[in-house]
């Protein structure tokens, strides 16, 4: 049986999946066709929109691949500035103390409460002369690692707390019974357990700080991989092609770090180092937002 | 310090007001589109099944920004289709709900899939039992308790889509963080102050709904 909601379909079922696939494929055929032929009616479709791409080597050597390391600049630098700030207020967020444990929490909530385009937008308020006056060609880009940075820095947070939390008990009354102090057993004997734990949803994290990066180049005058549509489609004027494009290659390369992520969840959860602890990348990538799954021990 | 908020000159809560109803209007958008999916993706039909999945993975690894910008340049400025608007601000709000629909659809569809993996096997095997067809299972026994095991879930999704409506901002739609990036430019020596504002503006927004829907939650959960 392949599924819980249906039997393995006999003659009659066969026959009414085949039923339903030809009406989904007239639906889709249909739908495809009325795009395509309005996209044609405007000259999208023409041969000249689409082919730089194959042919002009100076649409990707000037704009789409500057742009994509702009893009992986950005992300990456904002990456390693969260982490280990993150990783400082997951810990924090599970002091003893309430008066570390109050204003940390409080910090971490109240940045995952607000966008990220408006921690952009406050960043780059913060470059200005006024204040920590960066010049103003650099500013797009520490505008936009600041806004990530204060973001995804408080959600890293809570992934931290989460993987920390998701290790079973006896971890700590283990480390206590031989008679660590509480720092030690939190840097020897936690950390290292809930990295592993925390390691596919910190990749699929990295898919989300990638997407946020577009947001620069359509406000701040970034020039990131998405603000390139502008520069192509004023010269080749394919607008639609390119963002195509250009969609295309955000796809592939989101879509390797998230198959890299499922691949990395499996392999932990199968090599017997681990506790089996596992902070669920699914729910941390919900994104722009959610809670960081609660992890759970299967 | 708050001063320029006086002078008339920014209409906060208006901007506020059109966060709100892009919110709305998405979220209930993308329910409907993410039911959809989740039922391709888990239908007995293969064709259907491939296409949700395709679907849901290329349109999660999109940036927002890069649909809702395709809405406005591609949709509208280039095939002219403006979805019914007549004046620049109603074009440009319907077709950020667009892009907000297409994008947070995807979420619903995976919250609602792992939802339906919740509800015990025996619950769909008694219902075929009766002779209930895939569609009367799926509506009349899975969903009903899917739906209450991932109020939680939705409930991220929807603080996650309060959230993104701002980048509506990226096509002109005159909503908080347009006005935040105005005010910003205007007001520079109160650049704490109109972070401050706007800060508030979306605690208050994110914040009951997840209390709200976190006490729904765990009121309507089935308890097994």
């Amino acid at each position: 049986m392949s599924s819980v909601l249906y039997d393995a379909p006999g003659p009659k079922a066969k026959a009414r999946n085949w039923i339903y696939s030809g009406i989904f494929v007239v639906l889709f055929g249909l739908v495809l066709w009325w795009a395509l032929s309005l996209m044609g009616e405007k000259g999208q479709l023409d041969a000249d929109k689409w082919s730089p791409f194959v042919t002009d080597s100076q649409v990707w050597t000037t704009y789409l691949l500057p742009g994509l390391v702009e893009t992986l600049k950005a992300g990456a630098l904002a990456m390693v500035i969260a982490l280990p700030l993150g990783a400082l207020l997951g810990i924090g967020r599970l002091s003893d103390h309430a008066w570390v444990r109050g204003p940390v929490g409080a910090w971490v909530e109240f940045f995952r409460a607000i966008p990220v385009l408006m921690l952009m937008l406050f960043g780059n308020a913060l470059m200005a002369p006024r204040f920590l006056d960066v010049p103003s060609d650099t500013r797009p880009f520490w505008a936009v690692v600041t806004g990530l940075v204060l973001y995804n820095s408080a959600v890293i947070g809570e992934i931290v707390r989460a993987g920390v939390l998701s290790l079973p008990r006896g971890q700590t009354d283990a480390a206590k019974a031989i008679g660590m102090r509480k720092g030690q057993t939190m840097f020897y004997v936690l950390i290292p357990q809930a990295v592993s734990a925390m390691l596919p949803a910190l990749v699929s994290q990295l898919v989300v700080i990638l997407k946020d990066t577009a947001l620069g180049g359509a406000l701040l005058g970034y020039g990131d991989l998405l603000s390139m549509n502008r520069l192509i489609s004023a010269n080749y004027s394919n607008t639609i092609a390119t963002l195509v494009v250009i969609a295309l290659i955000y796809i592939v390369v989101n879509f390797a770090l998230t198959t890299f992520a499922s691949w990395l969840e499996r392999w932990l959860r199968q090599s017997k180092k681990g506790t089996g602890a596992m902070v669920e990348a699914d729910v941390a990538e919900v994104d722009a937002g959610g809670a960081a799954g609660v992890g759970k021990a299967p | 310090m708050f001063d320029f908020l006086d002078s008339g000159q920014y209409d906060v809560l208006g901007a506020f007001w059109v966060t709100v109803q892009l919110t709305l209007y998405s979220a209930v958008g993308s329910l409907i589109w993410g039911t959809v999916l989740a039922g391709m993706r888990v239908s007995p039909v293969p064709l259907l099944r491939g296409f949700g999945t395709a679907y849901v993975n290329l349109v999660r690894n999109t940036p927002l920004t890069l649909l809702i910008l395709g809405c406005s340049l591609g949709l509208s400025q280039t095939l002219d289709i403006s979805l019914g608007g007549d004046t620049f601000k109603e074009t440009g709000f319907r077709l950020a709900v667009l892009g907000l629909i297409a994008y947070t659809g995807t979420f619903v569809c995976e919250a609602l899939r792992s939802g339906i993996n919740t509800v015990p096997v025996g619950q769909a095997e008694a219902a075929r039992a009766l002779g209930l067809s895939f569609f009367q299972v799926l509506t009349l026994i899975v969903l009903p308790q899917a739906f209450r095991a991932v109020i939680a879930p939705l409930a991220n999704v929807l603080i996650a889509l309060t959230k993104n409506t701002t980048v509506a901002a990226t096509i002109g739609v005159a909503e908080a963080a347009l006005l935040m990036k105005e005010m910003l430019e205007n007001e520079a020596q109160a650049v704490f102050a109109v972070f401050a504002i706007f800060a508030l503006g979306f605690v208050l927004l994110t914040l009951p709904t997840g209390l709200l829907l976190g006490w729904v939650a765990k009121r309507l959960a089935v308890k097994r």
